[in-house]
């Protein structure tokens, strides 16, 4: 058998660093030693393929489910699954999860004394399409206070969770929202060290997405690690 | 025209409700081929405490050694009860588990042949992007031959990689720092 097409390594500059001491939980989780490199093989350019079976018709809308409607600011955040060659990734597992509109996740850890919203869980699901497009239906998430420091603050995000097609393009990252003034002061945020790459965190508000009197529409592209070229190629 | 890659952030402390789940972490059902195996690990940090917030996640082949992906398109039977995938949350010990058989051999670059093993992602609240690596068999005799062990200069820091089996269990301890520290990959 031949060797795998490899993928394109990591931008560094998109990626954190597993060490930011402004983030203190990392300073006693971030490996000390060098990480050892090794080449792809036929373990890292396969991975896990979900089928459409787990996933049911109505996870991707938040706002259902309880008894009643959630509070908060209803929203549609829908966009594309790319590689890094715009090529789109399709028929892929997007998991989501988020805090409800008062701050306050769903968690018994969650110690925020704001709200809990019978009404909102915050977790979501769904399979990309032929084109790469994902779709959700839910309500604005808040900020909230953490312990990392004096007054520190999480600017308002969602959580996303996305595979790919192969073991090296897993990722999870953080949705954010555009003009957020909490930004500067956000040491997860900031751990990216690249400004631009950054800015791919942040989604877009679009009137098109948006649906009179109903809810506001963001668009968010992901884009994944990508390949030198495809395997259909060779 | 090139795309810039989305960053990686943390999964944060909140995960439970949206991720896990407990069936996740039982690889098998009762028709699947191969030696049942159960994984049991602990992760901690650099000063030893048990992370409670973790997420680690499994790739592996099935008992032939053939991965459940459109790629592998070696001439091995695919198992249709097996796809290769789990996912645990850590306990307030820091405490995994996986219910699973253990893989063939698949192959590795060139013409050589990957001892059994178990692709590790590891994600964590302080994790900023989350780490990879892999688990072993103690007592496969592949071990010694293997190409990715081999690329690990320190031999005393592949026994990072194997899992020791101890009352029926493989056990596969992550070590975040210190002198055990776990092997992770840059892949």
């Amino acid at each position: 058998m031949s060797d795998p097409i490899p993928y394109k390594p990591q931008d560094n500059s998109a990626w954190p660093p597993s060490l930011f001491p402004p983030y203190k939980s990392t300073v006693k989780r971030a490996p000390t030693k060098p990480l050892v490199i090794i080449p792809q093989t036929l373990s890292e350019v396969t991975g896990p393929v979900y089928g459409h079976s787990k996933v049911e018709k109505y996870d991707n809308d938040l706002t259902l489910g309880h008894a009643g409607e959630p509070l908060g600011e209803r929203i549609i955040v829908t966009g594309r699954l790319l590689d890094e060659d715009g090529r789109p990734v399709p028929n892929s597992l997007v998991e989501l999860w988020q805090c409800n509109a008062a701050g306050r996740y769903a968690h018994k850890v969650d110690q925020h004394p704001a709200p809990l919203d019978p009404n909102f869980t915050g977790a979501g699901r769904c399979m990309t399409d032929a084109e790469g497009r994902y779709k959700f239906v839910t309500i604005k998430p808040g900020a909230y206070p953490w312990k990392n420091h004096h007054n520190a603050w999480r600017p308002a995000h969602i959580h996303f969770s996305l595979f790919g097609p192969s073991f090296l393009t897993r990722l999870v990252t953080q949705m954010f929202f555009p003009g957020d003034p909490l930004f500067p002061f956000d040491p997860i945020f900031n751990g990216i060290p690249d400004a631009k790459a950054r800015d791919r965190m942040i989604c877009k508000f679009d009137l098109d997405l948006t649906q009179p009197e109903w809810a506001l529409g963001y668009n968010f592209d992901i884009v994944l690690r990508g390949r030198n070229a495809t395997p259909m190629e060779h | 025209m090139s795309y810039g890659q989305t960053p990686s952030q943390t999964v944060g402390p909140f995960f439970h409700f949206a991720l896990p789940d407990e069936k996740l972490e039982t690889l098998v059902t009762g028709q699947t081929k191969g030696e049942r195996i159960d994984i049991e690990g602990r992760i901690v940090d650099g000063d030893g405490a048990p992370l409670p917030d973790a997420l680690i996640e499994i790739w592996q082949a099935n008992s032939e050694g053939r991965y459940d992906h459109a790629e592998d398109k070696q001439e091995k039977a695919l198992d249709p009860t097996f796809h290769g995938w789990g996912r645990s949350a850590t306990d307030m010990d820091g405490k995994f588990r996986f219910h699973t058989i253990k893989p063939g051999p698949v192959p590795g670059p060139g013409n050589t042949l990957q001892a059994p093993h178990v692709n590790v992602t590891v994600l964590a609240r302080g994790m900023l992007k989350h780490l990879v690596t892999r688990l072993y068999f103690e007592g496969e005799k592949l071990n010694a031959d293997d190409p990715i062990l081999a690329r690990i200069n320190e031999p005393e820091r592949r026994g990072t990689l194997i899992a020791k089996k101890s009352g029926g269990k493989y056990v596969f301890d992550i070590v975040l720092q210190g002198d055990n520290e776990t092997v992770f990959f840059d892949v």
